[in-house]
């Protein structure tokens, strides 16, 4: 499944200060991304409040392969090749659901939900049994793992486990969650979007804190118009960014961390008091202020978006309350799912103040899609536009590269200033050495009885 | 703005859990052949105020275009096709008065990139049906909308069917303030969509 027979120098494309536009430009490097990447090393698939008991199901892709995560009717989590292995068709066409077995449309071979074949329509015209022979199960990303909710898989059995994958990022991972009634969100629907332009663009903007007066400037005027002496949202970048608390982290393996919490107040409400205007914000507030009084600030934080952007290699960027999923669809064509969270208040930590905080934390997840994440898609597309021009082929992401004091190291961790290009400047070295490597992919077919 | 400003196009005190549940139940089952009003008065004033709004649309006329809204309204473009419940799932969009303000703002500073060019759009509106509520005077008007947009060079569609909750006939109005609920709902609400940036 490797050896595509494309000799690239990555060392001529990826330097400390600059990239070669042929990354975000020439096919044959993105199909190349789509086993390097996509498949060697450990890739976002879903969220398992996506597929929250046995037989539910979920439709996705790891780089463009169909992938149908399920949770089998034993409650094991698997991802499932959608591809018949008779002649090829997708067995599930449905976006989300629950199934006790995929019957494939076109011959109407059946499977499990495990991935085991059950069944062959008029078996006695093939000279064997097919269900006795484990290449005609479902193909299976062969591992599959999740950290608090989150599945990921690859296709490289020499990849580390997971957690050590992840690593240290797993901090901002469970600060993140660890702020919800028992440390968990599920998934709330989305805002979607798609842009003309390569799946990188939009990594190297995840925890770019230069674009953002410049690029989100109508939304900055928008959400501050009412604002006076008490800037809201985003405004912090309109200071002196490079002076301020805000720092980004670089953590290896292409994860980084962009922590804007160092810019909120003491003590409860900090968050809530820098939240934008949303529909329903005053009457909500008003009543949950009613209802539980001191514990109100608390509360309404957990309506409010938290001021972190972690963003995990390749495609898995959580920003704010969000959970944005990159999916490359081509090499200048990228889908962008910006999922919403809601809290879980199983225990009643809140004394019934969790549909009323959701019903607050919907709006004020949608207003970054709708009013912000509309101009940078342009930019992207417009940088992949511009990156149209062959004699002009270098992309800079020097921004800090040779200031002396910039930046700090600690515990392989690099940190520096939030408008800092050194987390664009460390994944690409990452991404350098998955794409000069070689591993070898395999898939599964289940270990059935 | 203080605490107690109730203009709602400067506080959102209107947009309450009551609020999310009577827009909710106002917008099921509202469909009923029974109570279909084929021709008459009702039929001409929605019509007329349909294509008022997509003509103010199409000429960029968004400060007139949010007269028609009513001061607490709500516009609403479901993200899957059950609509959903706002209060639990995201929406396309989901905006009150003031946000839809916010909205027209935002594309005035001259600095929404996504709007840069603006888009210039062609909206036709058709199979308008006019039915009635249990509020007196007050109508549901279910209309198929297709908007062709033009942006950067390409063309493309915006295709679905809106339903508006109209406020009763207040004389010479010319139809300001008879928005009281919008619903947008695109076939392909549930997909991927490029620059989502024009209002529909
Ligand atoms: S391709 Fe699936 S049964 Fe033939
Ligand atoms: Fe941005």
């Amino acid at each position: 499944m490797t050896g595509d027979g494309t000799a690239f120098d990555f060392d001529a494309l990826i330097h400390e200060d600059k990239v070669h536009r042929s990354l975000y430009t020439n096919p044959a490097i993105f199909d190349r991304e789509l086993t390097r990447i996509f498949g060697g090393t450990w890739v976002y698939l879903a969220h398992e409040s996506q597929i929250p008991e046995p037989d539910s199901f979920f439709r996705t892709r790891l780089g463009l392969r169909p992938i149908i995560m399920v949770r089998d009717g034993d409650g094991v989590i698997r991802a499932l090749y959608n591809r018949c292995t008779h002649r090829g068709a997708t067995v599930c066409r449905a976006a989300q659901g629950t199934a006790k077995s995929f019957a494939c449309p076109y011959h109407g071979w059946t499977f499990a939900t495990s991935g085991k074949l059950l069944g062959v329509p008029w078996r006695e015209g093939y000279a064997h049994d097919h269900r006795q022979e484990d290449q005609f199960n479902l193909a299976q990303v062969p591992r599959v793992e999740s950290y608090r909710g989150f599945i990921f898989g690859t296709l490289n059995m020499d990849a580390p486990a997971l957690a050590d994958h992840l690593g240290p990022v797993r901090g901002p991972i469970d600060d993140w969650l660890d702020r919800n009634p028992g440390g968990k969100l599920v998934l709330s629907e989305a805002n979607r979007m798609r842009f003309k332009g390569n799946w990188k663009l939009a990594y190297d903007n995840s925890a770019d804190g230069y674009h953002v007066i410049f690029s989100h400037r109508s939304l900055l005027m928008m959400e501050n118009r009412f604002a006076g002496d008490d800037p809201k949202g985003m405004s912090f970048y309109r200071q002196r960014p490079d002076s301020g608390r805000v720092r980004v982290y670089y953590f290896g393996n292409g994860h980084h961390f962009k922590d804007k919490r160092p810019t909120l107040a003491d003590g409860p409400g900090a968050i809530w008091r820098i939240e934008g205007l949303h529909p329903g914000m005053e009457g909500y507030e008003s009543e949950i202020r009613e209802r539980y009084g001191a514990r109100a600030d608390a509360m309404l934080d957990l309506a409010g978006s938290i001021p972190m952007n972690i963003n995990i290699f390749p495609n898995l960027l959580i920003l704010g309350n969000h959970i944005q999923v990159l999916e490359p669809l081509s090499y200048n064509e990228t889908a962008t799912t910006w999922y919403g969270t809601a809290i879980v208040d199983d225990e009643d930590e809140l004394d019934g103040a969790a549909d009323l905080i959701n019903a607050l934390r919907m709006r004020t997840q949608e207003q970054f899609p709708i009013f912000g994440e509309v101009d940078d898609l342009t930019n992207f597309e417009e940088i992949q536009a511009g990156l149209g021009a062959e004699e002009d082929p270098w992309v800079y992401m020097d921004r800090g590269l040779g200031l002396p004091d910039r930046f700090t190291e600690k515990d392989g961790v690099v940190s520096g200033p939030a408008t800092d290009e050194v987390f664009m400047r460390e994944y690409m070295k990452h991404y350098k050495t998955l794409m000069a490597a070689d591993p070898e992919l395999s898939i599964s077919r289940g270990g059935h009885d | 703005m203080g605490a107690t400003d109730r203009n709602p196009s400067n506080s959102s005190y209107y947009v309450t859990n009551d609020f999310y549940a009577k827009l909710v139940a106002d917008f099921e089952g509202w469909d009923l052949e029974s109570r279909r009003i084929d021709e008459g008065p009702s039929l001409v004033r929605a019509r007329s105020i349909l294509f008022r709004e997509a003509r103010y649309l199409d000429q960029d006329r968004l400060r007139d275009w949010l007269t028609l809204f009513s001061p607490e309204c709500a516009y609403w473009i479901p993200g899957t096709r059950n609509r959903g419940d706002p209060r639990r799932e995201i929406a396309f969009a989901f905006h009150d008065r003031r946000q839809l303000e916010d909205r027209v703002y935002r594309l005035e500073t001259g600095f929404a990139w996504s709007q840069t060019p603006v888009s210039r759009t062609s909206r036709m509106i058709t199979n308008i049906e006019v039915f009635d509520t249990d509020e007196p005077g007050v109508t549901m008007v279910r209309s198929n909308f297709q908007v062709t947009e033009y942006w950067n060079g390409q063309i493309r569609f915006w295709t679905g069917y809106a339903v508006h909750r109209l406020a009763p006939e207040s004389g010479d109005d010319l139809g300001v303030g008879a928005i009281l609920a919008k619903q947008v709902n695109l076939i392909d609400c549930d997909e991927n969509h490029r620059n989502p940036s024009i209002t529909l």
